[in-house]
């Protein structure tokens, strides 16, 4: 298959990009949209030119680094996917491909494709983990919980930190990425100790950041390659109001 | 969460203009008594008003603000842009929401404060001893124009509702996975009732169903 990539370049964090067009030849039905990226630079290389900066890592939809987006949709249109699941036998053949890098305030780009995400961690750090008394392992059934809780935290828990929601967002929101890692420790009573000041600072931390509000678009979820449920940002409202509303009575 | 408590107020609002308004179908008697009944409540009314007005501005006070964060948040735009889920609504509502802005300001000149049809100082009391809104109504809409931006506003109006009148369970944290989509479709049911009750009074006036209940 041949296709033709208008792939955005851009030298550092300071400059202004643009889109580069480049054609590739040959290219299997079954090569992902990553190794033909791959393909790309082989031949960029070659001809002794800069290759495309991109990011990847597992290739396989659980890490969360690659962050492209293919014909203006986070990750491309093969959803739930990571664009590292994505293949050309879902492109046709000839087509002109866009290939642009999650376009967020608070994810700056750092060159061609490459973003530096570490907004999402400082919400994490501000938030997004439980106290835990340290020593080995306590017995796993010493905890009794429910089997909806425990499959409702699991749902919350699968989100890999990719950024496509913030970047499927006509606001740049995180709203999905925060309510999920909120959920997900508030729904087990592990995460009980911290669930009012955890949900309080990682909206806060989230809110500095830089990222837009939520408008209830949804565009989140359709794009989310783990899946994760807008009803958790309903759940992530719900959190808020109440840890609001026990600080004003004083816990 | 203060833009969905208020876009509540100004829904239920809403609901209970038009069920108001619809009187016109049952006679000049039940909606100008009507009117009479309000325009009776005295300071009351004014109070109403004022709440109104008040959820109003804050409901616009806060969405331009966070309308403002949100572009700050996306510096530069996609070359290419295609929406998987998010419909034309949820990506409109700042526009949809000003034309029915403008649109709620000419309604207010027109009906309430009758500044822009000097007709309507002609207008005789009905045999009640009531103001005739009902004659108002029916002048006012025979003309185009004016039932065409009506009903343009209108179908900006129900296309903010379309969106809002679910998304505010979202905000509010009032739902869950399943109950969402059946909202969402609710909502838009709802909406476009909303839409089919108010411009059934312009259409019947302009296919002369309802005729005025005095001559000028």
């Amino acid at each position: 298959m041949n296709f033709r990539l208008r792939i955005w370049r851009q030298l550092n964090l300071k400059s202004s990009g643009k889109l580069v067009d480049y054609d590739v030849e040959n290219i299997s039905p079954h090569t992902s949209f990553l190794e033909m990226l791959d393909v790309l630079n082989e031949k960029l290389l070659g001809r002794g030119d800069e290759p495309v900066a991109f990011d990847s890592d597992c290739r396989e939809g659980i890490c969360g680094t690659c962050s492209l987006t293919v014909n203006g949709e986070a990750h491309g249109p093969d959803h739930p996917g990571a664009v590292c699941e994505l293949y050309m036998r879902r492109f046709r053949d000839g087509a002109t491909i866009t290939v642009e890098p999650f376009r967020v305030g608070a994810f700056p780009i750092v060159k061609d494709l490459v973003i530096d995400r570490s907004a999402l961690d400082r919400i994490v750090q501000a938030g997004g983990f439980i106290s835990a008394r340290a020593g080995s392992a306590p017995e796993a059934n010493s905890i009794p919980i429910p089997k909806h809780d425990s499959d409702l935290a699991m749902e919350a828990a699968a989100c890999i930190g990719c950024g496509a929601c913030a970047a499927a967002c006509p606001n740049r929101s995180a709203m999905l990425f925060t309510a999920a890692k909120v959920s997900h420790l508030s729904l087990l009573p592990q995460g009980y100790p911290e669930r009012d000041r955890r949900v309080l600072k990682m909206v806060q931390v989230m809110d500095a950041a830089g990222f837009g509000n939520c408008t209830n678009t949804y565009e989140c979820e359709a794009v989310c390659p783990a899946e994760i449920s807008a009803s958790f940002i309903s759940k992530l409202n719900r959190e808020y109001a109440r840890a609001q509303f026990r600080r004003r009575l004083g816990e | 969460m203060i833009v969905a408590i208020t876009g509540i107020i100004l829904i239920l609002f809403v609901v209970g203009h038009l069920l108001g308004n619809l009187q016109i179908f049952i006679g000049p008697d039940w909606i100008n008594g009507y009117s009479q009944h309000l325009r009776d409540l005295g300071p009351l009314l004014w109070v109403i008003r004022s709440f109104l007005l008040a959820s109003v501005i804050i409901h616009i006070w806060v969405t331009i603000h966070l309308a403002i964060e949100n572009r700050r948040a996306r510096p530069e735009a996609y070359i290419d842009r295609h929406y998987v889920k998010a419909d034309f609504a949820s990506r409109h509502m700042v526009m949809s929401g000003l034309i029915v802005l403008a649109f709620i300001i000419y309604h207010l000149a027109h009906f309430t404060v009758r500044v822009t049809d000097p007709r309507f100082g002609l207008l005789k009391a009905d045999p009640l001893g009531h103001y005739d809104v009902y004659s108002m109504m029916v002048y006012g809409f025979q003309n185009y124009f004016v039932s065409g931006f009506y009903v343009l506003g209108l179908f900006l109006l129900a296309l903010h509702l379309s969106h809002g009148s679910s998304s505010f369970f979202q905000s509010l944290g009032l739902n869950d996975k399943k109950l969402t989509p059946r909202l969402a479709l609710g909502g838009r049911i709802f909406a476009w009732l909303l839409f089919a009750g108010y411009t059934s009074i312009p259409v019947a006036i302009l296919l002369g169903i309802i005729k005025p209940a005095q001559q000028l």
